[in-house]
């Protein structure tokens, strides 16, 4: 029989190995969602340089155009056109709009594009107060070098 | 004169935290009584000075003190007192000073109450707690003064965040908060073993009620803002993956590993450095949560204002907490040996399973939530959704349901394969059984199938370990064990019914019309001004009718002058078999109304599930107490 000293260490290490085996899965897992996630966040002008995102749920930033704002007969859906001062992109969405949700501002609606470019939304982001700008959309106006569309 | 005496409170615990420190290391250094004897009433005192300080800030809100900035920014004079009060700590100076009164309250407990530590390394975990506590006094009294004056004084203050006005919110932060320095309390226990080279099984029986205690409170915690988001934000959703809401989940994932190993530390002797490792970073998950929230780097319904400063503050405090416990963990690591050894198949082995999957979903929360502040400091911008958190550790937390209905089946040291199959007939049957009848009579979508088939089987293997046994002579804390994992199973439940059953109607409705949802009929009977103290509102009234019986419900549309908003305040009838949850809209000119209702089937079990989580922890929290009272009363007979 080994030494118990010995089976105390070959035990240590087959649970740093199983350990470092975990963080690794861990790190591959998330690597590969990643991927697919890399660009969960759209401008209207990003679909011009990366292709149209068809299979899966994304959110789409930026302003909300002036007078671009539709209520359908239906009562519950509202088509509007969001803009990044380079592109434009039509979203629809049925239900209840957010407060803050008006011409000339931010807007970022959670769904996914459709064949002919357009977006259907299912939901669109309230925030807490007029000043609030995603940091994200803050970031494609600053690139885009437009503030006002 | 309050806010003077409040300020001049925080200094002087602020003084005594660094006295307190600088006794301990001397003491431990030197070996000399005087010192050591004086660190436990310095703890003390400096607890209730923080408590003070707390006091006085909350005094000020009550009185609506407007020469003070905090209150003008945060408060309003025609606010309900409870609001005032709970205001105190619903703005980011406030809830820095709760951290820190809980932090001395916890200090001052821990020198009241713990008698099973040797002297040692009781001094030096006080030591530690006044590191901690010292870097958020500097953080108050220098970057975030809770007591600022605003010279002149306005007549009225600005109000408190509509959407903060709520009694959940007003009582959620500090639930958090209790569980985040419960954490820390914890990780001083290691430092302090560390520290004295003490890490062995007593050492884990002192430092395991703090962690099933954190626990608790970040279960209930986490369990009332799901529930809150659920109703507040009227998105019918109870899960957002939000960044705030992974900064209490990742402190939570670390605490439920730490409670697992800490058991086998207690009773097995074994784990040791992976114990120790575990509470650096439980600490560390809650100290990061702080400065997710607390910075203002995140975009998020619940984060406050902007500010890198203070952000940057929290970033130092953080590296310096973590990398100081790193540094004497890799420098005492060599000195922890390994208690004993166990085979693989055994309930030793299985708790490694548990902390090895744990760990992997707090890996993936953890990168999910950090990937877009490191990618933004590259310059990339992008954000990280739910789809990502979903699909990564939705999968590792499926095996982690199944591993903890295996787990408690195990026996100590070493257990037979064979003899675990016919222990696992009884769930198998059950998932299978259950499995089966629902593709019969309601097919969900193949998920939520899975999902609530594995919650039968955890159910099942959950409450296993009662049978045989006599009920009333089963130690409480096995009925804890039971209870918790069967609170999982039915959250799980409920998570996979809300996703496979929910029934959603959106529509237009003018006066009368009957609209159909789910079991339901709802009408709209009528629309009427209401005005409560600080806003008013339109609110409908909506009959909903099924199977002949009727009732009411009244959603509205609130509009809050101070400041200017409007928010929307579901209304929600809850009954034995779900939730009928209705929102309403604006109107369109035309006599209709927006109206969107939604049924969901056994929606409640998800918070039900996480109620009987923390009462688990609570009755092994008990029944740990009440043996330990028992040995020591017989120890002190004999």
């Amino acid at each position: 029989m080994t030494a118990p000293g010995w089976q105390a260490k070959h035990q240590r290490l087959t649970l740093a190995l199983l350990g470092v085996a975990a963080l690794v899965a861990a790190a591959l897992l998330a690597m590969s969602a990643l991927k697919d996630q890399a660009s969960f966040f759209y401008a209207p002008s990003d679909v011009r340089k990366q292709g149209l995102p068809l299979d899966r749920a994304v959110r789409l930033g930026g302003m909300v155009q002036a007078g671009s704002i539709r209520r359908a007969p239906d009562g519950v859906t509202v088509h509007f056109v969001v803009g990044d001062g380079i592109a434009t992109t039509p979203v629809t969405f049925a239900g209840i709009t957010p407060d803050l949700f008006r011409e000339r501002s931010g807007v970022v609606a959670e769904g996914r594009f459709n064949r002919d470019g357009s977006f259907t939304a299912t939901n669109l982001l309230a925030k807490h107060d007029e000043k609030y700008m995603p940091p994200e959309l803050a970031g494609k106006m600053h690139e885009t070098k437009t503030l006002e569309p | 004169m309050i806010a003077e005496a409040g300020l001049a409170a925080l200094w002087f615990a602020a003084a005594l935290a660094a006295l307190q420190l600088a006794l301990a290391a001397l003491g431990l250094a030197r070996g000399q009584p005087q010192p050591i004897a004086a660190v436990r009433p310095v703890a003390i005192v400096q607890g209730a000075l923080a408590v003070a300080a707390m006091a006085a800030l909350i005094a000020l809100f009550l009185a609506s003190d407007m020469s003070v900035k905090l209150v003008v920014e945060n408060s309003h004079a025609a606010k309900p007192w409870i609001y005032k009060f709970a205001g105190a700590w619903g703005n980011h100076e406030g809830s820095m000073l709760l951290w820190v009164t809980i932090l001395g309250l916890a200090g001052g407990a821990v020198a009241i109450c713990e008698r099973r530590l040797p002297e040692r390394t009781l001094i030096a975990t006080l030591g530690a707690q006044a590191g901690i506590a010292l870097g958020f006094y500097a953080f108050l009294l220098f970057a975030s003064n809770p007591f600022a004056r605003l010279n002149p004084a306005p007549a009225n203050g600005l109000g408190l965040n509509p959407l903060l006005q709520d009694p959940g919110l007003a009582f959620h932060p500090p639930t958090l908060y209790i569980g985040y320095v419960g954490i820390s309390v914890a990780f001083s226990f290691a430092v302090g073993a560390l520290v004295t080279r003490d890490v062995g099984p007593a050492f884990a029986r002192a430092m395991r009620p703090w962690v099933l205690g954190a626990w608790i409170f970040l279960t209930l915690g986490i369990t009332a803002g799901s529930y809150w988001a659920y109703y507040e934000l009227g998105w019918g959703g109870w899960w957002f993956w939000d960044p705030v809401e992974n900064a209490s989940l990742m402190p939570w994932l670390a605490a439920t590993a730490l409670l697992h190993s800490v058991t086998v530390l207690a009773t097995r002797d074994g784990l040791r450095a992976w114990t120790v490792m575990l509470a650096v970073v439980a600490f560390s998950m809650s100290m990061i949560g702080t400065f997710l929230v607390r910075s203002g780097i995140l975009t998020s319904v619940h984060a406050f204002a902007v500010d890198p400063e203070r952000g940057a503050f929290i970033l130092v405090l953080l590296a310096l907490y973590i990398g100081g416990a790193l540094a004497l963990f890799a420098a005492r690591i060599g000195t922890v040996r390994a208690g004993t050894t166990f085979s693989f198949v055994s309930r030793e082995g299985g708790l490694v399973i548990n902390n090895l999957l744990l760990s992997v979903i707090l890996g993936i929360v953890l990168i999910g939530t950090l990937y877009p502040l490191i990618a933004a400091s590259f310059g990339v911008q992008l954000s990280v959704g739910p789809p990502f958190f979903n699909k990564a550790a939705g999968p590792i937390a499926l095996a982690l349901v199944v591993a903890m209905a295996i787990g408690p089946l195990l026996r100590w040291r070493r257990d037979d394969a064979s003899a675990l199959l016919d222990r696992l007939i009884w769930p198998i049957a059950a998932a299978g059984f259950v499995g089966a009848a629902l593709v019969v009579l309601a097919p969900p979508g193949i998920l939520p199938l899975f999902g609530i088939a594995l919650a039968a089987g955890l159910a099942v293997a959950s409450v296993l370990p009662l049978v045989g046994r006599n009920l009333l002579r089963t130690p409480l804390f096995t009925w804890g064990m039971v209870v918790a994992h069967l609170g999982i199973a039915v959250s799980l439940a409920g998570m996979a019914c809300d996703s496979a059953y929910t029934a959603e109607t959106l529509v237009a409705a003018t006066v009368g019309q009957p609209v159909r949802v789910g079991p339901y009929v709802v009408k709209l009977d009528g629309i009427k001004p209401v005005v409560g103290q600080n806003w008013s509102a339109l609110e409908a009234r909506l009959s909903a009718t099924r199977d002949g019986d009727t009732i009411v419900l009244r959603p509205q549309s609130r509009y809050f002058s101070d400041p200017v908003t409007t928010t929307s305040e579901s209304a929600i009838a809850t009954q034995w078999d779900g939730q009928l949850y209705t929102v309403l809209g604006q109107a369109d000119g035309q006599g209709r109304w927006q109206l969107r209702l939604w049924w969901k089937p056994f929606v409640t079990l998800i918070w039900l599930g996480g109620v009987l989580i923390a009462l688990g922890g609570a009755l092994s929290l008990v029944g740990r107490w009440r043996r330990e009272r028992r040995t020591a009363v017989r120890e002190g007979c004999a």
